[in-house]
């Protein structure tokens, strides 16, 4: 179980700040530009952690302990989606809320410590960060408890059986609307951009302006570890654990979380932002995919 | 251009001045410049209106009365509770001359807040659930300075008011005493990215001033010049407003079309803004043959880069839906505050000095003027699609067909005596409205510059009551204002 868990922390600190770099790059293809290196987030993160941290006179001491539980949530978290099948992982019954609840913690911390600020920007920020993940909360436990039905645990590794030939309709009835959570849970486009400069536009990013050197590494960091598990959980969601070998499944893992981010990426680049008025509106269609998806998993033996 | 000799401008009393500019007002004529001048130490009012139907300019003027018991104090009394348009005139003018608009509902400073502190408050709006939200004057992105301050509730935003002058720079008092050579170059800074546009109204000043008329081959040049300044900005905006919603590709090939466009502007001049190209009397630049042919090929490959890369905007639909129905000015709002150029027509306002009021060129041969009707920040993105295709079809017809001859003639440096003059360019921003008066000495004894900026902040404004706070970046985009053309 040792093994597993520092596989899957370990993965998740070096592995994560690939993603946004693929992004990125995908990005500056559909642009037509060249872009910034993959690698681009490391070196950044090595850039901020040299840097001292500027803290604001009325932030309290919730500001500058934030960036760490932040930090340490969003990595505890990760423990949850081992990396490689077969191996011993921690798992409980119902251990799927206590991973997405780390989530919040992490997220009920970033809140606080943009209130903490004062600033008004930041304020806005955290409001509609609260209200989208409050929309987006249901949806990711439907979808959760959908895969429970097929897999017939209680602990979230049942859930990941993947596709198979009776049940491949409900898990793509599952895996879009948890894409559609992943890109509002990591301030993606349609839900927000994570590369707008304009602070009333914000809502991740506005949390963060008044975090700096090793505080703003520690939040990015964590804002790409989380990236890193829901792309996780989407190529377990679909990957059939059950016909494939632990190296093949590990090696098709290893090679899938970046095609998630290279699907992250095209959605970016062919699709505008919505307006905040519509989030709720594309949070709730991703909620009735999802309701469907757990309808149809009540009786597994449609015939499909 | 008009102009009018000081002794033929019939001075009405405040009364009559009052009852003519609301009537003329209210009759389809609107307000160009507005301002106060002291000639021969008699301090008047100039109302400046144009006709855009009939296509006429008219001047009235009044002597502002003393304030009874307080020495060398003017005052008149406000027109802006009868029409809104005079509103920020209003104010100008007491903070420019110190004449009173008596009952003017919000007589806060325009530009230099430091000179009146103790009435530079926001206004607020009441109620425990009420925040304000200020932002600037130093921006996240590389604009130019000005602060916005929002009153809003949650993410609806109640009233916006913006606050400038970080930027003034005198340009109208240093025209004072001139022309001089020098003064050219003022002028094309006025507002940098509307170079050819203001140089083109301060030249028109000089030529009717002086009776001097340009040569044909030198007017084509001009109207190329100003078409292509069009182009780039609109072309430049069109990418900005696609990146303020995150839609990459438009946003990434518009700012490389831009460059493109500006480089047209260099190959005539050398300058990627146009500067140096109008000159008092003609252009300072020729087009050879050679830059003509090269010219039409850019042009011809512009206009495919540009279809093509906007044209993603207008096939998906999640930008339609981002932009339809976002910052919409209703017509009706757009005549009463007298907004100008493209965001006018947005709103389905057909005004355009190139059709209205034609000078140069574009009294024989005119592009089709775009209008669009909702008002929104889609129909001003659309206008300029419009506009830039239009204009790229002018520059060709103008390059395909461009008079033989001089470019340049001599003789506009002379303005004449005691004479009021007017000259308007509809920039890519909208109506240019330059005035000046010229003492005895033929010299100006003052000058007035109304960038488009000034008749469209107030737009701005309207555009976001009862919007979302998010999206007033996406709505900025769309006026796309100028911060130093109103700060002159």
């Amino acid at each position: 179980m040792i093994i597993n868990i520092c596989l899957s922390i370990a993965a998740a600190l070096v592995l994560s700040p690939l993603l946004g770099g693929i992004i990125n790059k995908t990005k500056a293809f559909y642009a037509g530009r060249k872009g910034s290196p993959v690698l681009q987030l490391y070196f950044d993160l090595f850039k901020l952690f040299r840097k001292e941290s500027v803290i604001s006179t009325s932030a309290t001491f919730i500001f500058q302990a934030a960036p760490a539980i932040i930090f340490t949530s969003t990595l505890a978290a990760t423990i949850f989606v081992p990396f490689i099948p077969g191996l011993p992982a921690p798992s409980f019954t119902c251990d799927f809320i206590l991973l997405f609840y780390l989530l919040g913690l992490s997220r009920f911390f970033l809140i606080i410590s943009a209130l903490d600020t004062g600033s008004s920007f930041e304020g806005m920020g955290a409001s509609r960060e609260a209200f989208f993940s409050a929309l987006a909360e249901p949806v990711t436990f439907v979808t959760i408890l959908t895969m429970l039905r097929l897999g017939g645990g209680t602990s979230i590794q049942a859930a990941f059986r993947g596709l198979s030939s009776e049940s491949w309709i409900i898990i793509i009835l599952t895996a879009v609307p948890f894409f559609i959570v992943m890109l509002a849970e990591n301030a993606r486009i349609p839900f927000d951009d994570p590369n707008t400069h304009l602070e009333l536009t914000m809502i991740h990013e506005v949390m963060l302006l008044d975090n700096s050197g090793a505080n703003l590494a520690l939040m990015e960091w964590a804002a790409s570890i989380k990236l890193w598990l829901f792309s996780l959980i989407i190529v377990k969601i679909l990957l059939p654990a059950e016909i494939l070998t632990p190296a093949a499944y590990t090696g098709l893992t290893i090679l899938a979380v970046p095609a998630v981010a290279v699907i992250t990426g095209t959605v970016e680049s062919v699709m505008a932002r919505a307006s905040l008025l519509k989030v709720p509106q594309l949070l709730f269609s991703a909620g009735i995919i999802a309701f469907l998806g757990f309808f149809l998993s009540l009786n597994q033996f449609l015939g499909w | 251009m008009i102009k009018f000799k000081l002794s033929s401008l019939p001075i009405f009393s405040e009364s009559e001045f009052r009852e003519k500019a609301l009537g003329l007002t209210s009759s389809g004529c609107r307000i160009s410049s507005f301002f106060a001048s002291a000639v021969e130490g008699k301090r008047k009012l100039y109302l400046v209106l144009s006709d855009d139907e009939a296509g006429t300019v008219q001047v009235i003027t009044t002597q502002p009365a003393a304030v009874p018991g307080n020495s060398g104090e003017l005052s008149f009394h406000t027109l802006t509770t009868e029409n809104p348009a005079f509103h920020l005139f209003e104010r100008e003018i007491f903070e420019q001359s110190g004449i009173r608009p008596e009952g003017h509902p919000w007589l806060k400073p325009v530009r230099y807040p430091d000179r009146r502190p103790a009435e530079t408050d926001f206004f607020r709006v009441e109620g425990s659930e009420i925040h304000q939200v200020a932002v600037g004057p130093v921006h996240a992105g590389i604009i130019e300075p000005g602060h916005f301050r929002f009153q809003c509730h949650g993410e609806t935003v109640y009233h916006l008011e913006t606050a400038h002058g970080f930027q003034h720079r005198g340009i109208e008092t240093n025209l004072i005493g001139g022309p001089r050579p020098a003064d050219l170059c003022k002028i094309e800074v006025t507002a940098g990215d509307s170079s050819i546009a203001h140089s083109t109204a301060y030249c028109r000043i000089l030529e009717v001033l002086s009776e001097t008329a340009p040569p044909a081959r030198a007017e084509a040049i001009r109207a190329i010049a100003l078409e292509l300044e069009r182009c780039a900005n609109h072309i430049g905006d069109l990418g900005a407003l696609a990146g303020d919603i995150g839609y990459l590709p438009t946003s990434s090939y518009c700012g490389r079309i831009r460059g493109d466009f500006l480089n047209m502007s260099a190959l005539i001049c050398g300058n990627r803004f146009g500067r140096g190209v109008i000159q008092p009397g003609g252009t300072g630049f020729d087009l050879s043959d050679k830059i003509k042919e090269q010219l039409l090929a850019r042009l011809s490959a512009g206009r495919d880069d540009f279809i093509s890369a906007v044209s993603l905007l207008w096939d998906s639909p999640t930008v339609l839906a981002r932009f339809e129905s976002t910052g919409t000015v209703s017509q009706e709002a757009s005549e009463q505050i007298g907004m100008v150029g493209p965001a006018a027509r947005a709103s389905g306002c057909g005004r355009d000095i190139r059709q209205n009021h034609p000078s140069g060129i574009y009294r024989t041969d005119c592009p089709k003027i775009a209008v669009s009707d909702k008002g929104d920040v889609f129909s001003r993105a659309w206008v300029r699609w419009l506009e830039v295709k239009e204009s790229i079809d002018f520059i060709e017809k103008l390059l395909q067909g461009l008079p033989s001859g001089d470019v340049f003639i001599d003789g506009a440096q002379k303005p004449a005596a005691d004479t009021l003059a007017v000259s308007l360019v509809e920039g890519w921003r909208g109506e240019v409205c330059h005035t000046a008066i010229t003492g005895t000495d033929g010299r100006f004894s003052s000058y007035k510059i109304v960038d488009p900026s000034f008749h469209n902040w107030f737009g701005l404004a309207l555009a976001l009551r009862d919007e979302q706070i998010s999206d007033f970046p996406v709505c900025n985009k769309s006026f796309n204002l100028s911060y130093c053309g109103f700060d002159l």
